[in-house]
């Protein structure tokens, strides 16, 4: 086997595969009322938000897990999962990183994540969940100073309860769909933050989310909220070790902006995608959703979606403000026997505002991809536009590229465009880097990275990079 | 409901002659009906409109029975001028009259078929809902390497005889290798508050060539329901052209399955809605195998408060290589309360093929207005215009001259 070949089944593995064998406190299996007060109760939490999560509960129980999406999946057994996992070393939380468990860091290490902030040199902020708990929060007191909230969300119920109990459920309530209520009603941890008025984060914050733990669901709940005039960049990472069964994670993350506030949300998703015959692999069932709250605000979502047996996920963005902006980039890249049904919506309420929607899917192997989304414009959006455009690229002809947009213009001063294609790579254009050199897989790159560049220009430099480098590893082999 | 279907169903067996197998087939399909009912929007396909919810507002409670006893006169002065063509009127529902004076008499054979059951692909609860109300069936057969020499009009008309009743058609084309047949379909009602549901199945054998053009052009306060199912061999061409205006609602449904290689389909859509009216055009081209092709184009301009609905889908099989699907949906809102709704849906299983769609809707473009204006126009001639140009492209598409400028001139649209 020559280097080249040898590289390149070195990439195809999911080099984040490993687990960290680690003592954890687990709640008991399966889901019920007991189960919600434990999770409750070891975290600590005031009687409102225990209110919260039984409530969401209630209403959890008359929900039937939906079925109109694309990809189907085997009935997930919500009995037979735990709701609570944390390593046994965070059950008095460590106060700084030097007492925080050497196998935590050295997990964090090897995916690329260096906590110990002496060794940061990029200034970005971390604050890094592993199954359950939020295990450290990076550059903590920096951000402080300027008044900015950047801490577990099961730290800020505690210590900033106005804040949570206005903002917690404002966006996703808890009577909204068959996941975000399961969410709702046992959501572990996750990261909250909080951008006071007219303050400009000075550095990008991050999360960065691990599955360790076997049979175990990852409940996540992220709310970012952006006061008045505020900018904050946000970027979520993900990934999970290789097992064999499929791994729930259905998180909610919330953003509100107020009045000529941004919020910029990237994330790349890359957790276990399953082997390569499609057995595990994470189903990836999120729900996020924006609030354009304030009149000039904007939110943009960008993501990158390698991973994942099954992604299902429709980042919206609704535009209440007037002059409000929402955006969405996206790439989605399936390979083997991945599944994705994403996309957006788009629902615009206050006058003079705008979206633009910008999805490039590429599907191989035998994967399939489905490009969903929602633009509805009301009676009282005057003088709003949409653009949307959606291109996919087929690999094969054993893989599936859909697009199921749906348009509602109920404003006569208001416009809205929607392109999409689907293609393949042309021949011409492979036989054109060819002849210059390059070898086939690294011809498609090349193409594929220009397919892609609209969105990946969205994200953050060092994001960007990497993104860029995921794009082509999702896609190894699947030429030739 | 289910006592009205039931009642209303014998009532309509009870004279005609049917063989036990027949019966057992109406008696399935009435089953399947009352067990489903109308479509509602619960249903994907009728997410934009509500046909249940309608005929409760609009109609109440329907009658199912139809008296086919008595025969109706023959209105002539509904006939088309200027075009010599063939006919088949329907009035009330009921075939009054066929007539193909202009063709050699043993090229076209008609068939009164008893109850053929069709399985459409794509269909609901309403086939079941023709199947078992329509007394007769007639399916026409053009023979090999015969092309009418005429088009063929269909009358669709109704008269004030009839209220809030449900009229099933049903007729059944086959075109035989290299035949071609042109067809309008004319809707001329005078009826109120009838829900008039409509199967057409089509045949098309190699190198066939079928144009259908729907025209509902006449304001009437039915609530119509179409549904051409076209299944095409190798090399042969449908095109369809629909003019969605007259009725208060209407739904025209497409599935065109292109079976045999080098087969393409093309349909083309005007939507002119005024007053509340509600149509909604779906289209599903299923490209089956290779080298198929198909093109769609679908303009609306809404007025006052009403609604227009596209759902087009191209679906591409893993065996249809080289396919090439486009559709385009655009849309005029004049009123605020004008609404337009789309769903422009792609489903593709092969990698060597070029597929897309493109949805705009918005206002008259200001620019457009102000330049016509400044040229001497008054706004409302400036206005015309631009609608007139906006309309007369999709127009223009139809690849027969004489049915063309006939069309031309019913929508008044000047050149």
């Amino acid at each position: 086997m020559d280097n080249r070949q040898k590289e390149i089944n070195n990439l195809k593995d999911y080099k984040y595969g490993f687990s960290t064998d680690i003592e954890n406190i687990q709640a008991p299996k399966g889901l019920n009322e007991d189960v919600i007060k434990f999770i409750s109760n070891i975290k600590k939490e005031p009687a409102w938000m225990l209110e919260f999560r039984l409530k969401a509960f209630e209403r959890f129980k008359v929900l039937k897990e939906p079925d109109w999406q694309k990809p189907k999946f085997p009935k997930i057994d919500y009995q037979d999962l735990y709701y609570y996992s944390a390593p046994k070393s965070m059950k008095d939380k460590p106060k700084s990183l030097d007492e925080l468990d050497p196998k935590l860091l050295e997990t964090y290490k090897k995916l690329g994540i260096p906590l110990q902030e002496q060794a940061r040199l990029n200034g970005i902020a971390v604050d890094a969940v592993f199954d359950s708990v939020s295990v450290a929060t990076t550059f903590k007191d920096e951000l402080t100073k300027q008044g900015i909230i950047f801490c577990p969300i099961s730290e800020a119920i505690q210590n900033h309860p106005e804040l949570v109990k206005k903002y917690l459920g404002s966006v996703i309530p808890t009577s909204d769909h068959f996941f975000a209520t399961l969410n709702s009603a046992v959501f572990t941890d996750g990261s909250f933050v909080y951008i006071p008025e007219g303050v400009r984060c000075p550095m990008e914050l991050s999360t960065y989310f691990r599955i360790n733990a076997s049979n175990t669901g990852q409940f996540e709940r992220t709310l970012i909220i952006a006061d008045k005039g505020s900018y904050v960049s946000y970027l979520e990472g993900c990934t999970a070790p290789m097992r064999d069964e499929n791994q729930l994670h259905a998180a909610n993350v919330e953003l509100i902006a107020l009045d000529d506030a941004e919020i910029k949300y990237s994330t790349v998703q890359n957790w276990y995608p399953g082997d390569q015959d499609g057995k595990g692999g994470i189903y990836n069932f999120v729900t996020k959703r924006g609030l354009c709250k304030g009149k000039n605000s904007k939110i943009s979502w960008t993501q990158v979606e390698t991973g994942s047996a099954i992604t299902w996920k429709y980042p919206s963005c609704i535009l209440k403000g007037d002059n409000s902006v929402g955006e969405f980039y996206s790439i989605a890249i399936t390979n083997n026997h991945q599944k994705a049904d994403t996309g957006t919506k788009m629902i615009h309420l206050g006058k003079n505002t705008k979206s633009k929607i910008i999805s490039k899917g590429i599907s191989a192997g035998s994967s399939d991809m489905t490009y969903r989304g929602l633009v509805d414009i009301s009676s009282k959006a005057k003088n709003s536009t949409n653009y949307t455009q959606c291109d996919s690229l087929l690999m094969g002809n054993r893989c599936g590229a859909h697009t199921v947009p749906y348009i509602k213009n109920k404003n006569s001063e208001s416009n809205i465009a929607h392109e999409a294609t689907t293609s393949k790579i042309s021949e011409e254009q492979l036989h054109y880097c060819q002849q210059r050199g390059l070898n086939p897989e690294e011809a498609v790159g090349l193409i594929v990275n220009g397919f892609c560049k609209e969105v990946l220009q969205q994200l953050p430099m060092e994001f960007a990079v990497e993104a860029q480098k995921l794009v082509g590893i999702s896609l190894e082999g699947s030429v030739g | 409901m289910k006592e009205q279907l039931q009642k209303d169903f014998d009532n309509s067996i009870k004279n005609l002659s049917l063989s036990q197998k027949d019966m057992e087939i109406k008696k399935f399909c009435l089953d399947n009906f009352i067990d489903k009912g109308f479509p509602n929007k619960k249903e994907e396909d009728w997410k934009f409109s509500d046909l249940n919810q309608i005929i409760k507002n609009n109609i109440g409670e329907l009658s199912f029975y139809n008296d086919q006893a008595s025969t109706n006169k023959v209105d002539t002065s509904v006939f088309v001028d200027g075009l010599e063509h063939n006919k088949i009127v329907f009035i009330n529902g009921r075939i009054e009259k066929i007539d193909f004076e202009y063709e050699k008499k043993d090229q076209i054979e008609i068939i009164g078929q008893s109850e053929t059951i069709n399985e459409f692909k794509n269909s609901n609860s309403l086939s079941d809902l023709n199947n078992a109300f329509t007394n007769k069936c007639f399916k026409i057969l053009v023979k090999k390497g015969y092309q009418l020499a005429k088009p063929l009009i269909i009358y669709h008309t109704t008269n004030s005889k009839i209220w809030s009743k449900n009229i099933n058609l049903r007729l059944n084309f086959e075109l035989d290798k290299d035949s071609s047949l042109r067809l309008i379909d004319l809707f001329n009602d005078t009826s109120e508050k009838n829900f008039l549901n409509i199967f057409y199945n089509f045949e098309l054998k190699e190198n066939a060539v079928l144009k259908n053009y729907k025209v509902d052009k006449f304001e009437n306060k039915n609530i119509k329901y179409s549904f051409n199912n076209i299944d095409q061999d190798k090399n042969s061409i449908s095109e369809t052209f629909i003019l969605s205006s007259g009725s208060n609602f209407s739904k025209n449904e497409i599935n065109c399955n292109l079976n045999g290689v080098y087969a393409s389909a093309f349909v083309n859509g005007v939507f002119s809605l005024n007053n509340d009216k509600h149509h909604e055009i779906r289209s599903i081209i299923n490209h089956l195998t290779e080298n198929t092709k198909s093109y769609q184009l679908i303009k609306s301009v809404l007025d006052e408060s009403s609604k227009a609905v596209y759902q087009g889908k191209i679906f591409v099989n893993s065996d249809a290589q080289k396919t090439d699907g486009y559709q385009l949906s655009k849309a005029i809102l004049l009123n605020k309360e004008s609404e337009f709704n789309a769903k422009p849906e792609l489903e593709i299983y092969a990698d060597d093929v070029k597929c897309s769609h493109g949805s705009a809707s918005g206002s008259l473009n200001g620019d457009s207005i102000f330049y016509l204006m400044s040229r001497g126009l008054s706004y409302q001639q400036s206005r015309e215009l631009l609608i007139n140009g906006f309309l007369l492209d999709v127009v223009e598409k139809i690849t027969d001259p004489e049915i063309k400028n006939l069309i031309k001139n019913m929508i008044g649209i000047k050149e």
